[in-house]
């Protein structure tokens, strides 16, 4: 087109990124990719290779192996040889090879944008600003969690061999976040890019060889959901990080289930993007934008769900769709476009299904004059309006330039709507009144919380779910938990500790005055209950004398239990300091009782009388540690690179169950109990079976210490049968579990319905009286997630 | 129900344009006003990211900055001889050989305007005889405005006397700090009458309003007192022209126009000095607003070292080699 034209038309013309040094690292491997193994290039003992295309164009990139069931043997076993020498080399070392990832990312930065962005089909704009700075910014700031390891997690050591599976959306800054943590604490990798997106997660293998990193300590499998499947399998794999959809997520949950695997999970996500009508509407619309035209909406924590105060809803709408029509649409190459292509044609076609059903279901929809390029897999932004909460469109993850929009009345209102979904991953909340934000931001479900902002991402800061949009944290402090365990860990045994016990003296014949019969009930809802079966079970000492009774809960009570919890809101809203003052209050009150306490745990475990009041004087002791603890385990302000307060807030989980050890009853019940209690979670608590009376004689100690109703509940009766009650319950969001091996298995199994927070104990013992082992931060991390709240500032 | 894939107007053919008369004072208006500084940050940084031109776009692109530029000068050595050299500039703004090269003889490219202090006028009126190229005048007690408005008015009637086609004015800043928006737009309006036929450009000096939300403010009352263009700077502030206050302003330019009709002009100074930055202020334009923003009617650079910039970006997409600017003629 003659410059004249150009002068009276003013269009854009095309803009094409080069690609000569990503076709020069295709044509150097000959177009053919390997297995990365050990360090070397290995073929795949399946002699398979699949095709990798460039969805903007269908062009076959390259074909890549598909490993199999032996290759990750393979793998797993080199990442396992490599592992002692590198957890050995020291903090330092690993720093180092970090810092030289980093950095020789950054000197290849355009060859890895532009390789993800025909890999990908995502707008080079994006790789080149985004995703590839994002990832240079991961190595380096785990760089220096690697130096810091000793000093500042001095309490735990690697995990062992970390299996990692990865999407496509994307694969360079999910490889990152995935072996930046892992290696940075002394753990080697075997990761499984994407079967569409594997070729950067390939070229970061030459990365590995140019910094010298050694052999095995990265290892790099291509393949689709049978290789996955293989790794997570693997035995010597001893953690697996996933992350992808919701419903493979809960297959892992229940494949590893048992095994003892440490599993971290980030999953899908419907998240909501909440507009209060103070909100600044023209950066609302840019918001949009950013979040469900980001990544052709191919973002887990995409704000595809627009919840918008009806004041300002057709005004916002009307911006919006005139937005839409100046969105570009082109190769991903093309530096002048705001949406590539989507990565396969299978995705094509779940977002256009998905689409159909919102248009037959009768909603309203827009999208832009323009039509999309023809010769890849475009899909047009698409916005439907007036969508109910019960359309299907607005809750399922659609993962694709499609949003739905909805009004609300009020700012409660807004957050029911927020807050009606399966997914907690993000949410995004506009408005310019700071005190509305901050109200409505804790009150949200979701691990990321956006004000007047979204999709910002930040190597300081954690990301990750609430509900099913999985667990675990990537990035921040918070991050490493999920590629370490604690030191305290090796000193559980596979047996009960010993305890000398004594058989009680027989009771003088004759007859004398009965005692006053004492029924333990249960405890639900601030209230003694009676248990819905109307039954009970005989309590015994060590030596099998009768000792009392105690009632036999069903899964009745247990949802009783459950709607109690649920209903006891005064707890959870408590301030730290209010709880600690509760705390005390119940070591005031078990303290006055000690002596009593200390009688019955004579009478049922029959130990010496002097063993009994340790056990009750350290139980005293370790609520104080929690009462300590209530006004203290806070948060961080995370030092992100954009210009706002970062807040990363431990939230209680919710419902939380606790299934408590038989071994020190009393202490055992207030090892796991109060944590649980302090981080503000309402408890439905199941006491040692064996062992139950301390738990219902402890219920007058809540009672008298100005516990709120429904923040403990404490149902008694056939341990592992109430337990799957808990565990299969939807309206509970933890459970943790002290018993067998099999009931370990059991509880993560039936919990991967609607992934609760498990901890379970996989048929260990701890002592706990031991400090390492009975009490500590770790128990309140447990009882917590980190919710990471984004405040942008400026005038 | 049904979806809609109509698009409501197209940009294609430019409208005519109608001189804002400007609207009654409205504080209501300035009230629903939220600027968000982070989020306006954000967007203006990917302005130039998310749109690029290239070759013999790129050279259109810088055509037509040329033909948005006001080659300013604003000195106090400045002389009728040196206004002279402007304005021949003006004339021609870039080399035959060019011209001639990018195959645009024809099309009479010449700079938006010319841009001078009171003083200068009728030498650059006298220069510019038989061009189109309307002269500027800066006005009421530019660059602090700091004078009686009485003098202001009188200042505005002279200039427009000595045939200035345009006059920059430039507002009392204590108003916007003071939130006077009524005594502003007072001021604004009496400027207005006082330039008559001439067309006005006001000018918000954006570097001394403290925040963004009293530039959006700011920027909406001079629009109703019946600017014809907002401008950012004098380019004697400390701060002037950024994408972020051109975000802001272009955006308040938009919602007056949905609430009114009339198209206002947008003119940032100071500051732009590379083919680069103009490009990325013409993107702005085409998105915030649309190709009727990409014409002198109605966008303005103020400018005065832009010029010989993009001459050397055009020889390079000429010749493939990069220029220097001695060889382009000074103005």
């Amino acid at each position: 087109m003659s410059v004249k034209t150009i002068f009276e038309t003013m269009e854009y013309g095309p803009a094409p990124e080069a690609n000569k040094e990503s076709i020069a690292f295709l044509e150097r491997h000959n177009r053919k990719f390997q297995l990365f193994i050990n360090g070397k290039w290995a073929k795949p003992s399946s002699g398979v290779y699949f095709e990798t295309i460039n969805p903007a164009n269908r062009a076959v990139l390259a074909e890549i192996a598909e490993a199999n069931e032996k290759d990750v043997d393979i793998a797993v076993k080199a990442a396992k040889k490599a592992l002692k020498p590198w957890s050995e080399i020291g903090g330092h070392a690993r720093a180092r090879y970090l810092y030289a990832i980093a950095r020789q990312i950054q000197k290849h930065s355009r060859n890895f944008a532009v390789l993800e962005s025909m890999d990908n089909g995502k707008p080079i704009r994006e790789t080149r600003d985004i995703d590839i700075p994002l990832v240079a910014r991961h190595f380096y700031h785990h760089a220096g969690w690697a130096q810091l390891m000793d000093t500042e997690l001095s309490e735990y050591e690697p995990v062992g061999v970390v299996g990692q599976i990865i999407p496509w959306n994307f694969p360079m800054m999910m490889l990152a976040w995935k072996i930046a943590p892992a290696l940075a604490m002394g753990n080697t990798v075997v990761l499984k890019p994407a079967e569409f997106t594997s070729l950067t997660a390939l070229m970061f293998a030459e990365i590995c060889k140019e910094v010298g990193l050694p052999d095995g300590v990265v290892n790099i499998i291509t393949g689709a959901g049978k290789t996955g499947a293989a790794l997570v399998a693997h035995p010597d794999v001893a953690k697996i990080a996933f992350t992808g959809s919701t419903d493979v997520g809960k297959i892992i949950r229940r494949a590893t289930a048992g095994t003892g695997k440490k599993i971290s999970l980030e999953l899908g996500g419907k998240s909501p993007f909440i507009v209060f009508e103070d909100a600044d509407l023209d950066s609302v619309v840019e918001g949009v934008v950013d979040a469900i035209w980001f990544n052709q909406g191919e973002v887990c924590c995409a704000g595809s769900r627009l919840l918008v105060e009806e004041s300002i809803a057709e005004k916002l709408y009307k911006k919006i769709k005139a937005r839409m029509d100046t969105l570009r649409m082109g190769d991903s190459l093309d530096k002048c476009i705001d949406i590539g292509a989507v990565v396969a044609p299978i995705q094509l076609e779940t977002i256009d299904a998905l689409v159909q059903k919102g248009k037959d279901e009768g909603n309203q929809w827009w999208q832009p004059y323009w039509s999309c390029p023809t010769d890849g897999y475009f899909y047009p932004p698409t916005l439907f309006t007036g969508v109910s909460p019960s359309s299907l469109i607005a809750q399922e993850e659609i993962f694709g330039p499609v949003l739905v929009a909805m009004s609300f009345r009020s700012h409660s209102e807004a957050v029911k709507l927020a807050n009606n979904t399966r997914y907690g991953l993000a949410a995004s909340i506009w408005t310019e009144d700071i005190n509305l934000a901050l109200d409505i931001a804790p009150q949200l479900k979701a691990g990321s919380v956006w004000i007047n902002c979204t999709n910002v991402f930040d190597a300081a800061s954690g990301f990750g779910g609430y509900r099913e949009s999985g667990f675990g944290r990537e990035g921040g402090k918070e991050g490493l938990y999920e590629y370490v365990k604690p030191k305290a860990n090796a000193l559980m045994t596979d047996k009960a500790p010993m305890t000398k016990r004594q058989e009680p003296k027989a009771s003088s014949n004759g007859i004398s005055m009965p005692g006053i019969d004492r029924t333990a009930k249960m405890y639900i809802g601030g209230k003694q209950a009676r248990p819905d079966g109307g039954n009970s079970i005989i309590v015994t000492d060590t030596f099998g004398n009768h000792i009392g009774e105690v009632s036999k809960g069903n899964r009745k009570d247990i949802r009783n239990a459950v709607e109690a919890a649920h209903a006891g809101t005064a707890w959870g809203k408590m301030t730290g300091h209010a709880k600690a003052q509760v705390l005390y209050y119940l070591a005031e009150n078990l303290a006055i009782r000690s002596a009593e306490f200390a009688s019955r745990i004579v009478e049922c475990t029959n130990v010496s009388r002097a063993e009994a009041e340790k056990e009750v004087s350290s139980s005293i002791e370790r609520i104080y540690y929690y009462a300590a603890f209530a006004d203290k385990y806070d948060g961080d302000v995370h030092h992100t690179t954009q210009r706002n307060v970062t807040l990363a807030m431990p939230e209680r989980i919710g419902v939380l169950g606790i299934v408590c050890p038989d071994e020190s009853p009393l202490l055992g019940f207030i090892s796991t109990v109060i944590p649980a209690l302090t981080m503000g979670n309402n408890l439905i608590v199941i006491p040692s079976e064996t062992f139950p009376l301390l738990a219902t004689d402890f219920y007058q100690i809540l009672e008298t210490s100005d516990v709120p109703a429904g923040a403990v509940n404490i149902v008694t009766g056939v341990k592992d049968e109430l337990t799957k009650e808990l565990a299969k319950h939807y309206d509970v969001d933890g459970l943790w579990y002290f018993g067998t091996q099999e009931g370990s298995k059991e509880v993560e199994l039936l919990s991967a319905d609607n992934l609760k927070r498990t901890w379970c104990n996989y048929g260990k013992y701890r002592n706990w009286y031991d400090h390492a082992q009975g009490q500590g931060r770790e128990y309140l991390r447990r009882a917590s997630e980190i919710k990471n709240i984004w405040i942008p500032y400026g005038i | 129900m049904t979806g809609n894939k109509v698009k409501d107007t197209v940009h294609m053919t430019h409208d005519i344009i109608h001189r804002n008369d400007g609207i009654p004072f409205d504080a209501g208006l300035l009230d629903g006003i939220r600027v968000n500084k982070s989020a306006v940050e954000r967007r203006a940084a990917t302005i130039g990211t998310r749109r690029s031109v290239k070759k013999e776009y790129q050279a259109a692109w810088l055509l037509k900055a040329i033909s948005c530029i006001d080659l300013t000068t604003l000195s106090g050595d400045d002389t009728p001889g040196n206004v002279l050299r402007l304005c021949a500039k003006a004339r021609n703004p870039i080399r035959m050989d060019l011209m001639e090269a990018l195959d645009i003889q024809g099309m009479g490219l010449t700079t938006g305007a010319v841009c001078v202090y009171h003083n200068l006028i009728p030498y650059a009126v006298e220069a510019l005889k038989g061009t189109n190229i309307p002269v500027a005048a800066v006005s009421t007690g530019f660059p602090a405005g700091q004078i009686a408005l009485s003098e202001k008015l009188r200042e505005i009637k002279m200039s427009v006397a000595a045939g200035a086609k345009e006059i920059d004015i430039v507002i009392s800043r204590a108003l916007v700090l003071k939130s006077d928006w009524k005594g502003l737009y007072d001021e604004i309006k009496a400027c207005r009458e006082a330039c008559g036929e001439a067309h006005m450009k006001t000018i918000l000096a954006t570097g001394e309003i403290p925040t963004l939300t009293k530039v959006a403010k700011a920027s909406m009352v001079a629009m109703m007192a019946g600017s014809d263009f907002i401008k950012t700077s004098t380019g004697k502030e400390s701060v002037n022209a950024t994408l972020p206050v051109t975000l802001v302003m272009v955006r308040m330019i938009r919602q007056y126009q949905e609430l009114t009709g009339y198209k206002v002009g947008y003119k940032p100074a100071g500051g732009i000095s590379k083919a680069k930055d103009a490009l990325n202020y013409l993107i702005m334009m085409k998105e915030e607003l649309g190709n009727d923003w990409l014409r002198p009617e109605l966008f303005r650079f103020g400018a005065s070292s832009l010029l010989g910039d993009i001459e050397r970006q055009l020889e390079h997409f000429v010749t493939g080699r990069y220029s220097a600017s001695y060889r382009h003629p000074m103005a």
